[in-house]
């Protein structure tokens, strides 16, 4: 199995596009919805990515 | 503001429902193909495995049951439950050797996380099945 080392935006990245997919397809009812829904918590993570990161960042001093 | 009860459902008999969780457990996705849900199936199964195949090329740490005090406790267990719901992917790594220690860094405290992750990304695909299965969903 190959190693993979990415830095933390790269794996947050990954993370929400496997979690959305899934969010996507069991939480609503038509395909459109599920679609919609899975890009709007696709959103919500690259949000609350760059919030967070801007809140350390500035936290940070 | 009262809340409307919704009256209980019956529950489904189990020979409807257990075969395709079963599967969906065992086989990220199966469940959804079982019940002829192929493209569904397949995101899951695309989703799931992607998620544990990164986080084995991340290196990351499987959970083991360990006893302690109760914080131990509850992560320990609580994240090798969420790796025994992967299903047959973990049971595949472990039995062909993946033993990764938990480790200091970065990329192994997200492969760790992807791990536990995929698992708890196929509880919820079970629970869609489940539905599906019992008629409450399509």
């Amino acid at each position: 199995m190959p190693k993979v080392n990415l830095s933390h935006f790269e794996a947050a990245l990954l993370f929400a596009f496997f979690t959305s997919i899934v969010f996507g397809v069991v939480t609503k009812r038509t395909d459109k919805e599920r679609l919609n829904y899975g890009l709007y918590v696709f959103g919500c993570f690259m949000l609350a990515l760059f919030g967070l990161g801007w809140l350390m960042y500035f936290g940070h001093g | 503001m009262a809340k409307e009860k919704r009256p209980k459902e019956p529950m489904p008999p189990f020979n409807v429902w257990v075969p395709p969780v079963l599967v969906g457990w065992l086989i990220p996705g199966g469940g959804h193909f079982l019940l002829k849900r192929r493209v569904r199936g397949g995101l899951l199964f695309f989703a799931v495995i992607g998620m544990f195949l990164f986080g084995l090329m991340m290196r990351g740490a499987m959970f083991h049951g360990q006893s302690g005090d109760l914080l131990t406790i509850i992560i320990n267990w609580g994240g090798f439950l969420g790796d025994l719901a992967t299903g047959l992917p973990y049971f595949l790594a472990t039995w062909l050797g993946y033993s990764q220690p938990d480790v200091a860094g970065h990329v192994h405290d997200y492969g760790t996380k992807f791990l536990v992750t995929a698992g708890l990304l196929n509880v919820l695909a079970m629970v869609d099945v489940f539905e599906i299965a019992a008629g409450r969903k399509d």
